[in-house]
């Protein structure tokens, strides 16, 4: 039995403890918002945080957020989600829109610890998250206008 | 080797591993037309009485407009281009209008520019097939909307209007769900006029249309694609292929597996063993659990080194097998020219490599089986479904889902992924499974963009002229072994194979491209743009040589032959124009210009770039579309965008390579893609057009290539004939 706290709740799973978090997530619980990718951290469509930090939940096994603080694309809320959900809309930023829930997740992230943040925060920030339909340029603009509506 | 089974559509009952072989009249049931119907090919669409409030829009009491696309949708929007078309001429309020996937009936769904037999997504005909269908829909159903509450309110259907959902006569009001059900049991009306251009609220303009679709589901996890199918007891099934194109199963342990946690099963199937369990990771650790003894007595053993070095020896070495096209007297030309210039290309395999991995889930119940998946071309995949099921192929539902990406990976002749899954289905009693694919799975695949080899050789007279043009082409053919074969190999040319190279919008007097088709047990398919994306690349790399060589400017070069080609010539000037062309860039600033037309659009970029520490920058990339008239702005500029970044990931850094057989690469560590940091500000300009509309959803991917290795070649006097640009060669 793992304990953890998911989108706010109490969450009890009865389950391998080397189960990534992403499968754990997906099949068990449900939540289906957090996608799989790779399986091997290489293009963040599994991003979600735990007690706030993103991280690639493919590479993140269950026992290590026992007692955490998990959030997915599911349990996001608040004025920066919704700056940035906003600014994905309004600039119809997604394609396929399959890695855009990792996308969404990397970027509220980075708002909430930088409010301005400069191409090469971005950069930063956003290189390990892949986009096969190449919105990186609408992702780009998203992210300053979301900050630009928060400031 | 899997080209020839797909030659004959092997289907497969695993419960007997009895193989059916499916020809290809009977798969395609005597339909199947050219993949993009040559123009002598294209038949008419059938007789349209078709009651659109039975078919493409459903309107429910509560108000809710459902539009059934005949168009997948893999990020391409197209749900959004037949929202627009359809909203166009009925007037609904966005807010009620929701888009699913149509399949099951070729009458309605049958992609027109593939001569409308069967239904179909690719080669970019999306807003072309539906152009007109989609807007027809939507008039007649207004038409019968209003008849419907001219009746209720027993005035005349001249008097009542439309607007946002609302049926009007003077303070009287009815939404669409208060008469759908009696419209939709009128006679259907005919001669229905569509809207003139110049009413247009929609088309052409730039509402957000595209996006209010699903941006908001996308940017919130709220859209399911396949891999989030829910059914009541739905399993997983991950795959073990072999390690070798071509080789078979010979024997299998699985008695480990079969008792961990969470597996339902092992089985066989064509393809491989699949393991079945609860859940993918459970699914997956029982895969490491289970021993394959392989039969590679038939696989492809070669390396791509060893594939290269022959493609090129018969490129530079050999005259071609087959002639694409033949104007004037090459050999000629090439004798009285002052100067001589050569140049070889080499392109990779290519892996789509689309951010979901490939799956489909089945279920067989009652003796019906359902598939949901991002299904290309429904039509086909349900009778390869029904084969496999060992049922008919009306009692095969399929599911259209939106899939991440696609890029060509789901239009596959013989439904690869839809066999696995209804196979697997049909081994563990029809219970519902998803076939899940991991990414490695997904690289090793096969079914890549071929691996190519192109020479050229071009004279130039004193002026600078250019009078003699000879390519010589050498790769494996999509097409060959394929159902399409009659309608797209002409005297041993696989179009595909030529497109991009054997028309040009040069005026060279004399012209010769010659093609031979090579074998390999490695399979192969279309792949964003197709053939565009490496003759594109040869074609406009050597001009750029030629121009270089000549002593002319490339934009001046090329528009002096392009006298006949308005549309080419339109793209570039728009193109040069916007770009700035003519002004100084700053220090360490360098342009290149490519110019392709593909699928009926024209399309010519401009990319800046620098290089800095031996590291090649793209900055911006200027481009200029002609796509007939524009259906939806927005959505043109997103997919020209798309395109220069998936083109520029592949040309910089992607290639798929064999080791005796092997695919080396696996994931997104070693099969590179384009990253963040790595993609240019685009900009895109559309030339303003009255023309039937095109599409734009691979169309960007052709120029970007040739025009960065153009721009980089200005940078440091390095051309770039190897492909990607990481490649030792170009160093």
């Amino acid at each position: 039995m793992i304990q953890f706290n998911l989108n706010g709740r109490a969450q009890s799973l009865s389950v391998e403890g080397d189960m990534p978090l992403l499968w754990a997530i997906r099949d068990v619980v449900g939540l289906t918002g957090t996608k799989f990718g790779c399986g091997q951290a290489l293009c963040g469509a599994c991003t979600i945080w735990v007690d706030g930090q993103p991280v690639r939940s493919c590479q993140t096994p269950l026992s290590d957020v026992a007692g955490k603080n998990v959030t997915t694309i599911e349990g996001v809320s608040g004025r920066v989600t919704e700056a940035v959900q906003n600014a994905w809309t309004a600039l119809d930023v997604p394609q396929c829109g399959y890695c855009q829930s990792g996308q969404v997740m990397a970027a509220i992230a980075l708002l909430e610890t930088n409010k301005k943040p400069s191409d090469a925060d971005i950069d930063a920030a956003m290189n390990g998250n892949i986009c096969r339909c190449a919105t990186y340029q609408r992702i780009r603009a998203a992210v300053h206008q979301a900050a630009k509506s928060l400031a | 080797m899997l080209n020839n089974l797909m030659k004959n559509a092997v289907v497969e009952t695993p419960a007997s591993r009895r193989h059916f072989l499916v020809g290809s009249a009977a798969v395609a049931g005597g339909l199947m037309i050219g993949f993009r119907a040559a123009p002598a090919m294209a038949q008419a669409a059938p007789a349209a009485a078709v009651n659109p409030l039975q078919g493409y829009i459903s309107i429910g009491a509560d108000n809710v407009i459902t539009i059934y696309s005949a168009h997948m949708d893999m990020g391409q929007r197209i749900y959004g281009g037949i929202a627009t078309l359809v909203n166009e001429e009925l007037r609904a309020d966005w807010a009620q209008i929701k888009v699913e996937g149509g399949a099951g009936n070729p009458r309605l769904f049958g992609n027109l520019k593939w001569g409308g037999a069967i239904q179909g997504t690719g080669g970019s005909t999306g807003i072309a097939s539906s152009f007109d269908r989609y807007r027809q829909a939507g008039a007649v159903a207004r038409t019968m909307l209003i008849q419907a509450a001219a009746a209720e309110w027993k005035v005349p259907a001249g008097e009542v209007t439309v607007e946002n959902g609302m049926l009007k006569h003077g303070n009287k009001q009815l939404a669409f769900g208060a008469v759908a059900a009696k419209a939709a049991a009128l006679p259907i009306p005919a001669n229905v006029a569509l809207r003139e251009p110049k009413d247009w609220i929609y088309i052409g303009k730039d509402e957000g249309v595209v996006g209010k679709m699903d941006s908001r589901a996308k940017s919130s996890g709220q859209q399911n694609f396949t891999i989030d199918v829910k059914l009541p007891g739905l399993l997983t099934a991950v795959m073990i292929h072999p390690p070798l194109f071509g080789a078979t199963v010979k024997s299998f342990d699985a008695s480990k597996a079969k008792g961990m946690p969470g597996v339902v099963d092992v089985v066989q199937i064509r393809r491989g063993i699949a393991v079945v369990a609860d859940n993918m990771w459970r699914a997956m650790k029982a895969r490491e659990a289970v021993t394959v003894v392989w039969d590679d007595s038939k696989a492809e053993k070669r390396s791509t080194k060893a594939l290269m070095a022959e493609y090129r020896d018969i490129a530079t070495k050999q005259a071609g097998k087959a002639v694409a096209t033949n104007t004037g007297n090459v050999e000629q030309g090439l004798k009285s020219a002052a100067r001589v210039l050569e140049a070889t290309f080499e392109f990779p395999y290519l892996a789509h490599a689309a951010l979901e991995p490939l799956n489909a889930v089945a279920r067989i119940e009652n003796g019906r089986v359902e598939v949901w998946g991002g299904h290309q071309m429904p039509d086909i995949y349900q009778r390869i479904a029904a084969g496999v099921a060992g049922v008919a192929p009306d009692k095969v539902t399929m599911h259209v889902m939106k899939t991440g990406g696609g890029f060509g990976r789901r239009a596959v002749v013989d439904g690869d992924i839809i066999q696995e899954a209804v196979a697997v289905s049909r081994s563990i009693g029809g219970r519902p499974v998803r076939v899940q694919w991991d990414r490695e799975n997904d690289t090793r695949g096969g079914r890549y963009r071929p691996a190519y080899v192109h020479h050229l050789k071009a004279g130039l007279d004193a002026q600078g002229n250019v009078v003699a043009w000879y390519n010589h082409i050498v790769g494996q053919s999509i097409i060959a072994g394929t159902p399409f074969e009659g309608g797209y190999v002409k005297n041993g040319v696989d179009l595909t194979s030529v497109e991009g190279a054997n028309k040009l919008p040069y005026a060279f007097p004399n012209m010769k491209v010659d093609l031979t088709t090579t074998t390999a047990g490695v399979p192969v398919l279309w792949w964003r743009a197709v053939g565009s994306t490496h003759t594109a690349y040869a074609v406009e790399a050597f001009i750029d040589e030629l121009a270089e060589a000549a002593g002319k400017d490339p934009i001046a070069f090329r528009l002096a032959m392009m006298k006949d080609s308005p549309r080419h010539a339109g793209v570039l000037r728009l193109a040069a124009e916007k770009a700035g062309w003519d002004q100084p860039l700053p220090a360490g600033r360098f342009r290149g210009v490519a110019l392709a037309e593909s699928f009926d659009t024209f399309v010519a970029q401009i990319a800046e770039v620098s290089i800095t520490n031996g590291q090649p920058k793209v900055h911006r990339v200027v481009c200029a579309v002609d796509c007939g008239v524009v259906v939806n702005p927005d959505n043109v500029k997103a997919q020209i965008e798309g395109g220069v970044g998936f083109g520029l990931g592949a040309v910089m850094k992607s290639q798929l390579t064999l080791e005796n057989g092997r695919v080396v690469e696996g994931n997104f560590d070693a099969y590179e893609v384009l990253r963040f940091d790595e993609m240019p500000q685009v900009e895109v300009h559309m030339v303003a057009s009255t023309a039937k509309p095109t599409g734009v959803g691979e169309p960007g991917v052709p120029p970007i290539g040739p025009a960065v290795a153009n721009a980089l070649y200005q940078a440091n006097k390095k051309r770039l004939r190897v492909l990607p640009f990481t490649r030792p060669e170009n160093a």
